[in-house]
């Protein structure tokens, strides 16, 4: 499903100087269809740097990146873009919905620059999710939590093969939290996509079978 | 279905702004289809208006001011001619119709335009359209203290059939200036939507001998409107009263000589179309300021979009789309504007000649116009699309803290 080899990043030096930072090494990694797993970091290791490499919306210094079979890291920009609308589906710790767009628009964009819009399924999914009284409603109009769930089927709502989660939580409270992760986890369940989620939370860790620290996988140097 | 959307929720999202650049380029839009329209028009209508007639003669002077005063109603006289004058070009064999015009009084700031029945009876104002009173009216007699009413003047005055008046002396009221005469409304004419419109016509004799004009003026006209049995006798007689004469002026042809006067004033509109153009070019650079401003608000939103597998090129045209949209709106409220201002100029130019425009009539220029605007709108848009078109996607979403 997604499999990663020799993949490096690097960032130019602030403007004070100094060298170039490298953020992420990772020589290997890999993730079954379905697999859901986490990975354990401190903050400022470069997990949401890693999510945004295997996103797409970074570009790698060098390495490979396969997705569903494609390898990402030989295409061009815009057929990057077309594979992430395609068979990704990303939440951001900050839920990034579109705030002039209502709920049901927010979740139709999801759809909208891969396969096609379908209205029913991304109500459908709204459904699942509990907001199924809130499509019309606009993200600031809703509690934290359920605009969480909001970009939780935005994500989802195009059958993504792989779900990328950047703390997905961290923005919610603990009793909150704990029913998003299952949220979150049950719904790519149902969908089949597999899960790969980043954070420094160990409640949110504790949830998962599969934990790996990043600092193991990570092998840049700090 | 994606890009109606992105555009429709931006320009709500953004709703005053979207108002205002769309407000003025509605505006330079309908002003210049206004200035287009009133130019094009009023040159057309205007060189068409000769109420019948090819030819002016009248005294030494200008040829303009001739055709101004006898076709148009407006300024002054440039002099008097004899009766004599008359009687001699109505015999001339290339004459087919010469009617006499005498002018010099007015009722309330409308003209008295004194004239023979004849003027009504065997003269076409305008091809097929023959003079008619309204039922229940008739045309003035001869030697008869008569009048009948244009139909601007008629309605401007509320006079009808049956109604008296007294003239007042001169071409501009003055209260104090009123002749002892009576007069009596025989007819209202039917609207011509010619000069002839504006003028209270009674026989000629009564403004040649109206109480308190000199003597010598019984015997003296304005002018003598001709209809020629064919246009090349009008540059006989052009030759015969202009060249050899120098006693009176033959206007003629009447179309070309209010042509030379639009040639005049093409300054003006030449004018008003600069700044009509420029009021297109900063609208234009409107809709670019506005979209450009909010563009670091919209930052995040577009990297979002991107991050949902929205290519570049999907943005940059969202933007310039965006662009188009508000210049097609500002375009369609520009119609209003435009037939709000056409409609008020031409109430103007029938009030001041009575020439009327065709408000609904139609040009390339209403097409080309609002086209051209959501071009250079969309032209506007580039450049706010450009900085779209790079905004960095992992940078925004998660800025490097
Ligand atoms: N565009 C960038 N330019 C320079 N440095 C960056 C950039 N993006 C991230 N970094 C740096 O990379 C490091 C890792 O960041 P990040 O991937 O956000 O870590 P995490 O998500 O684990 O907190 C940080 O030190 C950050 O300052
Ligand atoms: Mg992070």
């Amino acid at each position: 499903m997604l499999e990663i080899a020799d993949l490096r990043k690097s960032f130019p030096p602030a403007e004070t100087g100094g060298a170039r930072a490298e953020i992420v090494r990772v020589p290997a990694f890999a993730l079954g269809a379905g697999e859901q797993a986490a990975l354990r970091g401190e903050s400022g290791s470069g997990k949401t740097t890693f999510l945004h490499l295997i996103a797409g919306i970074l570009a790698a210094d060098s390495g490979r990146i396969t997705v569903d079979g494609v390898v990402m890291t030989s295409l061009g920009e815009a057929q990057r873009d077309r594979l992430r609308a395609q068979k990704l589906g990303y939440i951001f710790q900050t839920f990034n919905l579109l705030q002039g767009f209502t709920v049901l628009e927010n979740v139709q964009l999801g759809m909208a620059f891969g396969g096609g819009v379908d209205k029913g399924r991304a109500r459908e999914l709204l459904g699942r999710v509990g907001l199924g009284h809130r499509l019309n409603h606009f993200p600031n109009q809703l509690s934290t939590g359920q605009q969480q769930r909001v970009a939780v089927a935005r994500a989802l709502v195009n059958r993504p093969k792989l779900v990328l989660a950047d703390e997905p939580t961290g923005n919610l409270d603990r009793v909150h939290s704990r029913a998003a992760l299952e949220l979150i986890r049950e719904v790519c369940r149902e969908y089949g996509a597999a899960l790969l989620l980043v954070s420094h939370d160990e409640e949110v860790l504790r949830q998962f079978e599969k934990v790996r620290d990043f600092k193991e996988l990570n092998q840049a140097v700090q | 279905m994606t890009l109606p959307l992105l555009i429709y929720r931006s320009l709500r999202q953004h709703a005053l702004s979207t108002l205002v650049t769309a407000g003025s380029i509605a505006l330079a839009c309908g002003l210049l289809m206004t200035v287009w329209m009133v130019k094009t028009q009023s040159q057309e209508v205007f060189t068409s208006t000769n109420t019948g007639f090819d030819a002016v003669l009248g005294a030494r002077g200008s040829k303009l001011q001739l055709v101004l005063n006898a076709i148009f109603h407006l300024e002054a006289s440039p002099g008097n001619l004899e009766l004599s004058d008359y009687e001699e070009i109505k015999k001339h064999p290339a004459v087919r119709t010469a009617i006499p015009l005498a002018v010099g009084d007015n009722f309330r700031g409308f003209r008295l335009a004194g004239t023979i029945p004849d003027l009504f009876t065997t003269v076409e104002y305008a091809p097929d359209h023959a003079f008619a009173v309204r039922p229940g009216g008739a045309f003035f007699k001869l030697g008869a203290r008569e009048a009948v009413a244009g139909s601007f003047a008629a309605q401007q005055l509320k006079l009808k059939v049956g109604d008296t008046f007294h003239p007042y002396h001169g071409l501009n009221f003055n209260e104090e200036s009123m002749h002892s005469e009576t007069y009596t409304v025989v007819g209202v004419l039917q609207p011509t939507n010619t000069p002839a419109d504006r003028v209270i016509w009674i026989p000629i004799e009564g403004v040649q001998k109206m109480s308190g004009h000199v003597a010598s003026s019984a015997n003296q006209i304005s002018a003598v409107l001709i209809q020629l049995r064919s246009p090349a006798a009008g540059f006989a007689l052009d030759q015969l009263y202009n060249k050899q004469g120098n006693r009176l002026t033959f206007a003629f042809p009447v179309g070309a000589i209010i042509a030379e006067l639009f040639g005049k004033i093409s300054w003006f509109d030449q004018v008003l179309t600069l700044v009509a153009y420029l009021v297109a070019v900063v609208a234009a650079a409107s809709v670019l300021a506005s979209i450009y401003n909010s563009m670091s608000a919209r930052r995040r939103d577009l990297a979002i979009l991107r991050s949902l597998g929205a290519r570049r090129r999907t943005i940059f045209g969202a933007v310039v789309a965006e662009a188009a949209v508000i210049g097609a709106l500002g375009a369609t409220a520009g119609y209003v504007i435009y037939f709000a201002l056409l409609t008020g100029v031409a109430r103007l130019i029938q009030a001041q000649t009575g020439v009327v425009l065709d408000v609904f009539a139609g040009h390339p220029v209403l097409w080309i116009c609002p086209l051209a605007m959501i071009a250079l709108c969309a032209l506007g848009g580039v450049v706010p699309a450009m900085k779209a078109y790079r905004t960095p996607v992992a940078e925004t979403l998660a800025p490097v803290s």
